[in-house]
């Protein structure tokens, strides 16, 4: 059972681009992609730069897969399994996010 | 104890090495027992890029064994220990350390020493060769305290060595003996114009000039004295007066030597002795020394396969050779003396552009015997080609070095030549082992070069190389990839070109129309910048947000902690009192870093991105616009003080820089554009190293386009001379649109010229004569930019909506807490990870 955490209304996101919740002490990026109508969430926290910037980093594909890229240094995270694109041994967490009526959720169960 | 003969190398340099890598490649790796004798402290290493210690290669970089080779291979390696004996009788070696072994096989691989001429005063302290690491070790030591220096020879290598000693920081002089530099391989009219090249790198040649004496100098250490009575001071002074073979353990041993010096080889390399090889430096063949490498990896395969029982001559090698020093293009090939009966020679000389070349044709003109090349060595590898591969020349064979004035290409395309045709000699590598590997896969260079080791030599063929790869991938079908990323598949200027004519105003619509996929950021930002720079929207509209990096969506630079800076403009590095105190006072307020940038403003560190509208309003209160620090945009227009102020000045540079920074400011381009006016042609602005630089003279302003710093510093060229203000203004906006229209993304105006294709002219065609007839439609399109500005920062704090995304956390008023700092100097620094955890624990205990 996921635990749903209420986060804004939809018209907080930014099409194809993301931003930074709080969520129980836990920095989250949240990238929404209107044309798919998709939103993704993962851990706003760089593992190369070591800092808190994915939200703020540039959005869209690698061969079909969404993916995010760093600000920073530039390093491609996949946004449905975390794995990073260039260090097989780096990925981080992934959380499940959902749109109902116009709101965001986000549960970290995941 | 084994039972294997005992092969011995004595000699661990270049070719000694090359030969025991070749017999360990061969398969009779395995028959002999190895011992190699290495005099010097290291085993062997690359002398041919020796010259590259001084520009930072150490000597594992030059290096030119692979780990583990003697252990792995069984090679038992006697370092630094010389061999001093050879009894030929009883076949037994014995060396300075009192070693002595019995060999089967024994190859010299000695090499030669530099020739010192027997000056009085030559073993003076600070008189150096140029062989070894040691030696440049010790000219390095000596630099320090030296001001001049001097090489005695002008040959190939005391080129060489004065570039090093140039480098080395030291007024420097070459001095010749005979009437022109590098007698050997050049006739009298390339060496002067050698000569020019070589005193215009800031050496002095000194030609004709006989060394009787080194004695006290009064300024320098040395003072050199010349047979015609002149005199040359020098702190320190390079003998580079040729070479001669180390032919001593050979002589004191019974071994044949040549009349001149050398150990006396056969066709197989076979000394007098039995069982007894030379190889390299240290050999003489028909009466002949070769100081390159190439004839002794030859040598070197040779004996390999002599001693595998297969068939080989060394039937002597071709010496053609380019000089390795940058800005000076010298070549000779062959015969370049025409030396062979009835040859022909053609000579073609430009003054103007410093360039010589000249030819030597048999007397039916169908075959290149030689040729000499300064200025323009760029037809080296066709030459060479013809030259080595008896190529039947074209019926003029004078086309080949005069410029092509029509299109008629004259070059050899790499297609005409044979597959036998040895392309790199270093490596004797030919053109058919180079498809085979294309084919097996090598498509890049450098594949190409570790599975065929071609162009890793003397690295003078790797222009042909590429040619070769080139020709055969695109025989083969393979499109050389220009896609700008997998959702496009045209390139940057193709998709300016589609914009503009399709009036494409959104990533969204490009996409959809030309595109595939979601995107990423290689192409978001590319079209963001064109579209940017075409119809100069507001960058933070909604449908172009999403193609801004996160520096442009922020209006600010990201640092490494995730805090941004803040650049507010001071255009042509002006600001009033009032304006500094201003900045003071806001950075006091939010504890800013700042600092006073390289382009002449300041800059504002440790911003959290919640505080940047805040500061902003106040810099805009204050009477501050945004600098576009973060954007691929104009950057800063640097002046000098000018006219105003300077006693030399000769026009008004500030007003000039305050005029052009107003005029491109918030301009988008490829990649960022910098400019910088001076009042004289003192240069205090640097002018020559901006992407526009302007220098003011008597008769008007100078520009120079297409120069930068950064990675890779480029002077810029100058364009046009003794401008008056507007027509400037026209050439600028004309240069600057077409930059912006035909460039790839992220490549400065310097690499855009240069890829160019005829570079300088064809721009100056373009902008001035108007070639292409596009200069008004250039025109307007920058005079619709400029019409457009907007400070984006005023935009951004004018709309509420946009405000929003400067909060940390959407749902939240929140700042992100792990943002920690420590003070250094008095002001705010980014802690660093020692320190955060420290300062994690404090808070939570
Ligand atoms: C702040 C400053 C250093 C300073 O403290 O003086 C600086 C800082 C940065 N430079 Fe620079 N450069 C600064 C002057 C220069 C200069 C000097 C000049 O402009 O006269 C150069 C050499 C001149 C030139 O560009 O031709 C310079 C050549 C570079 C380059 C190399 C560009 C190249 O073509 O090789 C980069 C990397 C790039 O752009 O890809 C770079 C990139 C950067 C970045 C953007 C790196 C980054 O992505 O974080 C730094 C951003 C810091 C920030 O947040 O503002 N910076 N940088 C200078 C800002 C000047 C200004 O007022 O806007
Ligand atoms: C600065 C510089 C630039 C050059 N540039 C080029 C170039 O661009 N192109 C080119 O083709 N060539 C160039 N050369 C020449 C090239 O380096 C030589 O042709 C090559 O090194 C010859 O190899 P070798 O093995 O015959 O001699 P070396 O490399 O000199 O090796 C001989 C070795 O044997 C050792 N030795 C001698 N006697 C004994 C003994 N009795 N016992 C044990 N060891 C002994 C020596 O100490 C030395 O280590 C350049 C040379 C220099 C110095
Ligand atoms: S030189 Fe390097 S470290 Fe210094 S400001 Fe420029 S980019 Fe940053
Ligand atoms: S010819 Fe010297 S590396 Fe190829």
């Amino acid at each position: 059972m996921s635990h749903w955490i209420d986060i804004c209304p939809l018209e907080d996101l930014q099409p194809d681009s993301g931003v930074c919740a709080l969520v129980e002490d836990q920095q989250v990026a949240i990238f929404y992609m209107p044309k798919d109508n998709a939103v993704f969430a993962v851990n706003n926290y760089d593992p190369f730069g070591k800092v808190h910037v994915l939200s703020r980093g540039l959005l869209g594909d690698i061969k079909g897969e969404p993916m995010i890229a760093s600000p920073l240094y530039k390093q491609h995270f996949s946004l449905l399994t975390g794995q990073c694109f260039e260090d097989e041994s780096i990925s981080i967490p992934v959380y499940a996010v959902r749109i109902e009526n116009h709101r965001v959720a986000v549960s970290l169960e995941e | 104890m084994s039972t294997k003969p005992t092969l011995v190398v004595i000699g661990n340099g270049m070719v000694g090495h090359h030969f025991l890598e070749n017999l360990i490649a061969s398969d009779i790796k395995d028959h002999y027992h190895l011992v190699t004798f290495c005099e010097e402290q290291r085993p062997a290493y690359d002398r041919v890029h020796l010259s590259e210690f001084f520009s930072g290669k150490s000597a594992e970089d030059l290096s030119m064994v692979s780990e583990g080779f003697f252990a792995n291979n069984n090679i038992t390696l006697h370092l630094g220990d010389k061999a001093v004996a050879i009894d030929t009788e009883n076949k037994w070696v014995s060396s300075e350390k009192g070693l002595a072994i019995s060999y089967d096989k024994l190859v010299l691989a000695t090499g030669s020493y530099p020739f010192v001429p027997p000056v009085p005063g030559h073993d003076r302290k600070n008189c150096f060769v140029y062989r070894t690491i040691e030696d440049l070790e010790a000219m390095n030591n000596a630099a320090k305290t030296a001001q001049v220096g001097a090489v005695i020879g002008g040959g190939l290598l005391g080129l060489e060595a004065a570039k090093a000693l140039q480098d080395l920081k030291l007024k420097t002089h070459v001095v010749q003996f005979s009437p022109r530099l590098m007698a050997a391989q050049l006739d009298d009219g390339g060496a002067q114009m050698l000569a020019d090249k070589i005193e215009a790198l800031g050496v002095s040649v000194l030609t004709s000039k006989n060394t009787t004496q080194i004695v006290d100098g009064t300024e320098c250490l040395h003072k050199m004295i010349f047979a015609d009575g002149t005199e040359l001071e020098t702190d320190m002074i390079l003998f580079s007066a040729g070479i001669r073979p180390r032919d001593d353990i050979a002589r004191a041993s019974g071994i044949a030597v040549g009349s001149r010096g050398g150990i006396i080889i056969d066709n197989q390399c076979k000394t007098s002795a039995p069982d007894v090889y030379a190889i390299g430096e240290c050999a003489v063949w028909n009466e002949q020394t070769f100081g390159l490498v190439a004839p002794g990896y030859s040598m070197a395969r040779t004996v390999v396969a002599d001693l595998a029982g297969k068939d080989a001559s060394f039937t002597g090698a071709d010496m053609s050779t380019k000089l390795k020093l940058n800005g000076v293009d010298v070549a000779s090939i062959g015969d370049p003396h025409a030396s062979t009966p009835g040859s022909l020679v053609y000579t073609y000389q430009n003054g103007a552009e410093e360039i010589y070349k000249r030819i030597v044709v048999s007397a039916d003109k169908k075959k290149l015997l030689g040729a000499v090349l300064v200025g323009d060595a760029s037809g080296y590898g066709t030459l060479l080609q013809y030259c080595l591969n008896g190529i039947d020349l074209p019926a003029n064979p004078d086309s080949l070095i005069l410029p092509s004035r029509s299109d008629e290409s004259v070059g050899l395309g790499p297609d005409a030549l044979p597959a036998n045709a040895q392309i790199c000699s270093c490596f004797d590598v030919t053109k058919g082992q180079i498809c085979t590997a294309i084919e097996s896969g090598c498509h890049t260079m450098g594949a190409l070069k570790d599975s065929t080791k071609a162009a890793t030599g003397c690295g003078g063929c790797s222009a042909l190389l590429k040619s070769v790869l080139d020709c055969e991938l695109d025989k083969a079908g393979f499109e050389v990839n220009t896609d700008l990323c997998e959702h496009f598949a045209y390139t940057r200027q193709d998709l300016y070109n589609l914009i503009m004519v399709n009036e494409i105003k959104t990533f969204d619509e490009l996409l959809k129309q030309q595109g595939k996929g979601r995107g990423c950021e290689v192409c978001r930002q590319a079209v963001g910048s064109i579209l940017a720079s075409y119809w100069n929207d507001y960058i933070l509209k909604t449908e172009h947000l999403s193609l801004q990096d996160t520096n442009d969506t922020f209006l600010a630079n990201m640092q490494k902690d995730g805090t941004y800076s803040v650049v507010p403009r001071m255009t042509g590095g002006e600001v009033t009192p009032d304006g500094l105190i201003a900045i003071g006072q806001i950075a006091k307020k939010y504890k800013l870093y700042t600092k006073v940038t390289g382009g002449q403003r300041v800059d504002l560190f440790g911003a959290r991105v919640d505080q940047l509208p805040l500061i902003w309003q106040e810099l805009i209160d204050a009477g501050f616009e945004s600098g576009h620090a973060y954007g691929k945009s104009l950057r800063t227009v640097k002046s000098c003080v000018g006219s105003t102020w300077c006693r030399f000045g000769v026009d008004d540079s500030v007003g000039l820089a305050v005029e052009l920074e107003n005029r491109y400011k918030g301009l988008r381009s490829p990649h960022k554009i910098k400019f910088a006016v001076s009042g004289c042609t003192r240069e205090c602005a640097e002018a020559q190293s901006k992407d526009i630089g302007i220098i003011a003279t008597e008769g008007g302003w100078n520009l120079y386009v297409c120069g930068n710093g950064g990675m890779k510093p480029r002077h810029g060229d100058l364009f046009a001379t003794n401008l008056d203000k507007e027509t400037l203004i026209k050439y600028i906006d004309r240069v600057l649109t077409f930059y912006s229209r035909t460039a790839d993304r992220l490549q400065r105006t310097s690499v855009w010229m240069e890829n160019m294709e005829g570079g300088l002219d064809y721009l100056r065609s373009v902008v001035i004569d108007d070639k292409l007839g596009v200069c008004a439609d250039l025109e307007a399109q920058m005079q619709r930019v400029v019409d457009t500005y907007q400070c984006e920062w005023k935009t951004t704090i004018a709309d509420e909506s946009k405000l929003k995304r400067f909060r940390h956390f959407i749902n939240s008023d929140k700042t992100d807490e792990n943002i920690l700092f420590v003070e250094e100097r008095g002001q705010i620094r980014p802690a660093n990870e020692q320190e955060r955890q420290h300062m994690t624990v404090m808070e939570e205990a």
